[in-house]
């Protein structure tokens, strides 16, 4: 009786999935699916390395202090990096004077103490970067109807994200005439540029980097591909500030465990010795 | 409950007598996991999973307990207190690493606990029980990580609660109103994400007790084996301890060496980027899935396209997911065969290895996939022919089917059918 | 006799196992622990900038320091002296004024607003609530009287109030911290 209950129900679940199988193939062969400008075009991010790729990676101050400067100069003028605070920049190598004169740069939101209006105020070491947009709607308004993304976790937030930000930073280009030739329709809209490394192709951003913009302090030629590296790097840093400590934990536990883990098999094989199984 | 050849638990200190008679807990930890509880002689590493089962459920609470002390459970801040622990907390970033990976490694762990189940038949007679409350304890593990993965209040996050609330909305009537009050509202906030906390809080404990039923459950017969040969005497066990201690141990720190391999340096690879993203009730992510112990069972949901007579798709798909691990509830009414090793039965096997795993495969792989051509055929092929596995095949196979001979006994099997090699343990043992 | 020398290397596997398996423990419960303590953003609790331009003397603020009340009092010449006139030797946790306040700045009390005792917040720096019978703060929490210069004098508490690090930037902003 079970049995054939169970039979009947699993005719049920079979049979329905057979019809969506058949319809689904029907149209499949009828109807092939429409191609898509997105999936044609859009590229995978360059292959690109980084000194903390690797189980054995680490950040490289001078690095990170430069991408910190492209950030500060270029980057901060719309995008927020609101979990990072200026104390954690002493990770990067500076002083806690330095540390101190770089906060006191940012004028933060504060309160003043005797009318209790909002104000701004220079920053402190404990402050976190300020937004620099009001809300979403100011920020909306000024920036062509998009929100320039937080960036703190930028890196994280997508796939490969070290390489998608350099990519992304580098990767501005015209529209290749073959899209165009093919999706007539994807020209892409006043307003917004291309790149093939956005998902959708067209980033509402402009190229923000040209070469020569900043002076880095030690000398490194600020040519855009400089740049994108180093702004890719300290927004990795930003986005994790653990990564060194991560993967300097993982090699003594590692090493540690393989070491007890021996052990503990030698004892199984001793205790087993005299039993066969 | 045990053979009776199991060994005695005699306490010789007077303080162990007495607490012997006061409260008899020494004498339950020497009757279950050690010289006192005889356990076949011939399991193999799949037996292990389930202590390893046991140390993920472990590591998930005390993980799980720290991160609630950092962790707000309000939609303005709890990604940014997610962040927090990451970066300030005295080693937070492990913490929630291991927290996150913690639950994959428990469903890794749990999905090889179960196969072994379905291929050694470990759900059968006198084991149903057994296997029943496993099946509960899987059911509250889903329930469990669902709601793990809402608290961070990334996008992911989100949009996982709104669609998973959304299957119940494909209830005919009354669906709309149930998915409200799941949601507390009209779309996951505050309110959602309160309960959804209280709940990831409380169900661990619930596991925790059904656990301790399950192994309850499983003492009583004791453990099955790869032959699927009953224990039939003293020959063929071998005392917990210190034989599965030392077995099970060394197993611990193997897994921990894996686990610790992705936790410190590839801790994000199995979860998904755009959870990184704080949640955005007006931008669904271009490509919304769950974390990857859902895969299959999504890709069952979204196998069903079409309306089948009067019945809508969305509510097909949504029956065929919870019904697919329902199914296995009945599994020891289904598979009526005496043998329970898959071992010992040819056509069985043949389906579990050609059809079964490669079938779960596809669909853990389309469940991840984008929905599109060719992975929604491919999991419809899948998915039919997992419900084809469970109702239709096990029935039919298990009644026709003819096994092939068993050996006598566990001892048989591990030592052959030379007497003089069988009495052999004994006489090492005096000499 | 090579046998026992077997046993005894087993042996040896199985405790080394075992202890294997006890630090691993131990290192466990090491983050375990740690976690429970302040976190960054909370050890590098900032300086407070309190502007005193506007506290006449005989009045006090409360400002805050690191989560806690700090009390800002501007002495008047007459609770100076009477802070001055105790003796040292009947005194519980013998200070001077001169030792709890910055050389040429007498008249400024600045404390912890913590009693020392079981850190309730005294009372007395703000308007018009009662300073005790010794002129200075009193806790009412378990009665604990406080002098000018905010020195215990009566009741459980065991120290002075706490006169946290500070530094004076101008002559109207003093830095706390």
């Amino acid at each position: 009786m079970v049995r054939i209950l169970s039979i009947l129900v699993g005719l049920f679940f079979t049979v329905a999935l057979a019809w969506s199988f058949v319809l689904g193939a029907i149209t499949a062969a009828t109807e092939p699916a429409p191609a898509m400008v997105e999936h044609e075009f859009h590229v995978a991010p360059k292959n690109v390395h980084f000194s903390f790729d690797g189980p054995f990676g680490k950040f490289d101050n001078q690095q990170l202090q430069r991408g910190f400067q492209v950030y500060k100069e270029v980057c901060s003028a719309c995008h927020a990096l609101k979990h990072v605070a200026f104390r954690d920049l002493a990770a990067l190598g500076y002083t806690e004077a330095e540390v101190k004169a770089i906060a006191a740069g940012f004028q933060v939101p504060g309160t003043d103490p005797n009318t209790g209006e909002e104000t701004l105020r220079p920053g402190m070491a404990t402050d976190y970067f300020p937004s620099p947009f009001a809300n979403d709607v100011a920020a909306r308004a000024a920036n062509n109807n998009a929100i320039p993304p937080d960036l703190s976790l930028i890196t994280k937030a997508r796939h490969h994200g070290s390489a998608y930000v350099y990519s992304l930073l580098t990767g501005y280009q015209e529209q290749p005439a073959e899209l165009l030739k093919e999706f007539p329709d994807a020209k892409t809209p006043a307003g917004l540029h291309y790149n093939p490394y956005f998902p959708n192709l067209n980033l509402a951003m402009a190229p923000p980097l040209a070469a020569g913009q900043i002076e880095y302090g030690d000398g490194t030629k600020a040519s855009v591909d400089q740049m994108s590296k180093d702004v890719a790097a300290f927004l990795t840093w930003a986005a994790e500030p653990k990564l060194e400590k991560r993967k300097q934990t993982g090699w003594p536990v590692l090493g540690f465990l393989l070491f007890a883990t021996i052990l503990g098999y030698m004892s199984y094989r001793n205790i087993w010795a005299d039993k066969k199984h | 409950m045990s053979f009776p050849w199991a060994n005695e638990y005699k306490p010789s200190h007077p303080f162990m007598k007495w607490m012997d008679e006061k409260l008899p807990l020494p004498r339950l930890v020497y009757n279950s996991v050690g010289s006192g509880y005889p356990v076949p002689r011939n399991l193999n590493y799949f037996w292990n999973f389930g202590i390893l089962a046991l140390v993920c459920l472990t590591l998930q609470i005390v993980t799980g307990i720290v991160m609630a002390m950092h962790y707000a459970a309000n939609a303005q801040v709890a990604f940014d207190t997610v962040e927090h622990t990451m970066r300030d907390v005295n080693w937070g970033w492990l913490m929630r690493y291991a927290h996150a990976n913690g639950a994959s490694a428990f469903f890794v762990v749990i999905y090889i606990h179960i196969f072994r189940g379905f291929f050694y038949g470990s759900y059968k007679a006198p084991r149903e029980m057994v296997w029943l409350l496993g099946v509960v304890i899987f059911l509250l593990m889903m329930a469990t990580a669902f709601m793990g993965y809402v608290l961070p209040w990334g996008q992911m996050s989100f949009w996982g609660a709104k669609v998973i609330t959304g299957l119940f909305s494909a209830i005919p009537l009354v669906g709309e109103p149930i998915q409200q009050w799941l949601l507390g509202g009209f779309a996951p906030d505050n309110a959602a994400l309160n309960r959804f906390f209280s709940l990831h809080y409380l169900l661990p404990f619930v596991i925790v007790g059904v656990v301790i039923l399950h192994i309850w459950a499983l003492h009583i017969p004791g453990s099955s084996n790869p032959t699927g040969v009953e224990v039939k005497s003293e020959s063929d066990t071998i005392p917990f301890y210190p034989y599965y201690i030392a077995k099970d141990g060394w197993a611990v720190g193997a897994f921990a060496f894996l686990f610790c391999a992705v936790l410190f340096f590839f801790p994000n690879a199995l979860g998904h980027p755009d959870n990184y993203i704080p949640a955005n009730p007006m931008s669904t992510p271009a490509h919304i899935v769950p974390e990857w112990y859902f895969w299959p069972f999504y890709a069952i949901l979204r196998a069903f396209t079409q309306d089948f007579f009067f019945i809508p798709a969305k509510l097909m798909g949504v029956l065929a997911m919870f019904g697919s691990i329902l199914v296995w509830f009945f599994l020891p009414w289904l598979d009526k065969s005496p043998v329970r090793s898959g071992t010992y039965r040819p056509m069985f096997k043949k389906f579990f290895w050609f059809g079964l795993i490669p079938a779960m495969a596809v669909l853990f792989y389309c469940g991840g996939a984008p929905a599109e051509e060719p992975f929604v055929m491919l999991s419809q092929i899948a998915s039919l022919y997992y419900f084809a596995h469970f109702l239709i095949i096990l029935p039919i196979v298990s009644a026709i089917e003819k096994p092939l001979p068993l050996p006598y006994s566990i001892t048989e099997s591990v030592l052959g059918k030379d007497e003089a090699a069988q009495l052999a343990p004994a006489q090492t043992a005096t000499a | 006799m090579a046998e026992e020398v077997g046993v005894r290397r087993r042996d040896f596997i199985n405790i080394a196992a075992v202890s294997a398996a006890g630090v691993a423990g131990v290192g466990v419960v090491i983050p375990l622990v740690s976690q429970m303590s302040a976190s960054a953003d909370v050890l590098a609790a900032s300086s407070t900038e309190v502007d005193i331009s506007a506290i006449q003397p005989g009045q006090a603020i409360k400002a805050v320091f690191r989560k806690q009340p700090v009390f800002v009092r501007n002495l008047t010449p007459q609770e100076i002296a009477e802070a001055n006139a105790v003796p040292l030797d009947t005194l519980r946790d013998p200070q001077t004024l001169a030792e709890r306040t910055k050389e040429g700045k007498e008249n400024w009390l600045i404390t912890m607003g913590v009693c020392t005792h079981l850190g309730c917040v005294p009372l007395g720096a703000g308007e018009g609530e009662t300073r005790g019978e010794f002129g200075g703060y009193f806790c009412p929490c378990h009665g604990s009287y406080y002098d000018t210069a905010a020195r215990i004098r009566k009741g459980p508490a065991p120290t002075n109030l706490e006169v946290p690090e500070y530094e004076f930037t101008s002559d109207s902003v003093v830095k706390i911290g």
